[in-house]
């Protein structure tokens, strides 16, 4: 009993990974937690080059295994330290959010964020929204409607975590 | 009626067209080659066996089973576990069952929008007291059955365990052939390898030369919106070819002929989920910094779960709709 009350409370809890570039969002992030400014604790952060390396499959990916929001953070339009990553990153996440809408994800749950590395209040202002957002939808948890989805089917013998791993094998 | 001395090779089909059958039929002359070297024990599509004949085989005695289409009911579901009991490999044959195909769409939708749709709201439906196809009915003492429609379609290895996967729709004879060589002759890549090449499309097209280094695109279009030019790159021109992340293997048969690659050999082995992958190379692809020049850029692309899952939504990382948007929202 206790420890179904306590699933439960961790089951309303949301999950939020965050792909912050090293140049400016880590950066700010770093200095939201020196100057010792407060957000909730269910962002998970990592640390890429460039915001413009957060493949799409990163994020659906996050999603797949149990992401309930992606928050991605880049330098400000001209501001970027390899010149034009992050106005690819601005396309690439604009055609994945209509990608997304329409296999039923709402908008809500995949943000972008220009965070230069000045900006530590902007950081725990952004992360503060997108909770209060996310925590309005409710969880996506993704890895237990797929058990869902596969209650209607016989027990099988295949993969069931990673379909994908199949169709990535090597080929001659 | 059976040799024992071939091997033994059973077809199936599952939720697919019929063209993956075709494309058997389609190795013309060389069909006889492969009748002569195996011995057909099951392929209803084509030859009056029974489930029962399958049935009464002994476990494992099958050489090779070749199931094309997703698996989309119960039958189906039954079909993929008998045949992987009875055959030593299991080849998902073609795109819909490698990645779900053109049927895999339907997890758009769920089972009731699907079967509201076909036995109502369909125009050419007369259907007033809504009958629907019932799973069993009882008429006078007797009991008759259908099998089960399923809520999600589902690729043919997220039911059963598959030894192989020959991609495309169809599959080309060439691959074909050489996959029934390579199995005849047992000279086998490891278990689980998709029997093509593991390179880009572009790679076997003939309008690669004319690829630019950098794709600068202001708008994309549809083929029926312009006039291609049939010696210069698609992509190039602003056509959504889909070769930069599609796997090789059909001789870019499509670009030959001015239609873009719509993606039906599915991706590479880097590749985890071909939809994000083509938003990734798509977003490259184009010219506009600010979010309206975006979003005036991406207006011309109508369907995008359409266009970049086109093969492959059940084999997608989200695999299905996650949960129901309304249509207005979707929309927007």
């Amino acid at each position: 009993m206790e420890e179904q009350r306590i699933g439960t409370a961790n089951g309303q809890e949301p999950t939020i990974v965050a792909f912050f570039c090293t140049w400016c969002t880590y950066t700010a992030a770093d200095l939201a937690g020196t100057s010792r400014m407060k957000y909730p604790p269910n962002v998970r952060i990592i640390r890429v080059m460039c915001s413009g390396r957060v493949d799409p499959q990163f994020v659906v990916e996050a999603f797949a295994q149990g992401a309930d929001g992606v928050l991605i953070g880049g330098c400000h339009p001209g501001d970027c330290h390899y010149v034009e990553g992050n106005y690819k990153t601005l396309r690439r996440i604009a055609l994945l959010k209509r990608v997304l809408r329409e296999m039923g994800v709402e908008d809500e749950r995949l943000r972008l964020e220009w965070i230069s590395a000045s900006e530590g209040d902007k950081v725990a202002r952004v992360i503060n929204e997108m909770v209060g957002a996310v925590r309005r939808l409710g969880r996506l948890d993704l890895p237990a409607k797929r058990r869902g989805w596969d209650a209607e089917v016989l027990p099988h013998h295949g993969p069931t975590e990673a379909p994908a791993a199949a169709a990535a094998s090597t080929g001659r | 009626m059976s040799n024992p001395t071939k091997p033994q090779v059973a077809f199936y089909w599952c939720a697919s067209c019929g063209g993956c059958e075709e494309a058997v039929v389609d190795l013309a002359d060389g069909v006889l080659a492969v009748v002569d070297a195996v011995d057909i024990i099951f392929w209803p599509v084509a030859l009056d066996f029974k489930r029962s004949d399958v049935e009464a085989r002994p476990d494992g005695s099958i050489a090779v089973a070749f199931v094309n289409g997703a698996v989309r009911t119960s039958e189906q579901e039954e079909m993929a576990h008998l045949l992987r009991r009875k055959a030593q490999f299991l080849i998902a044959f073609g795109a819909c069952s490698h990645l779900g195909g053109i049927p895999g769409l339907a997890n758009l939708w769920d089972r009731e929008s699907v079967l509201r749709g076909s036995y109502g709201e369909a125009p050419s439906v007369v259907n007033p007291e809504g009958t629907r196809p019932q799973e069993a009915w009882q008429e006078n003492g007797r009991l008759t059955t259908l099998p089960a429609f399923r809520d999600t379609v589902r690729t043919l290895d997220q039911v059963v365990e598959v030894d192989y996967y020959l991609p495309g729709c169809p599959p080309t004879p060439k691959l074909l052939m050489d996959a029934v060589q390579a199995i005849l002759s047992g000279a086998l890549p490891p278990r689980g390898s998709v029997l093509a090449p593991d390179v880009a499309l572009c790679d076997q097209c003939r309008l690669k030369a004319t690829k630019p280094d950098r794709l600068l695109l202001t708008s994309f279009k549809r083929p029926h919106q312009v006039l291609i030019d049939p010696e210069t790159c698609l992509l190039s021109q602003g056509l959504l070819c889909l070769g930069p992340a599609t796997r090789a293997g059909c001789e870019a048969l499509c670009p030959s002929g001015n239609m873009p690659c719509t993606g039906c050999f599915g991706p590479t082995s880097r590749v985890h989920d071909v939809g994000a992958k083509l938003v990734s190379a798509v977003g490259s692809a184009f010219d506009a910094n600010s979010p309206e020049a975006v979003e005036a850029v991406l207006s011309s692309i109508p369907d995008p779960v359409g266009t970049f899952y086109r093969y492959s939504l059940p084999a997608s990382r989200l695999r299905r709709k996650v949960s129901q948007v309304s249509p207005a929202e979707a929309a927007q």
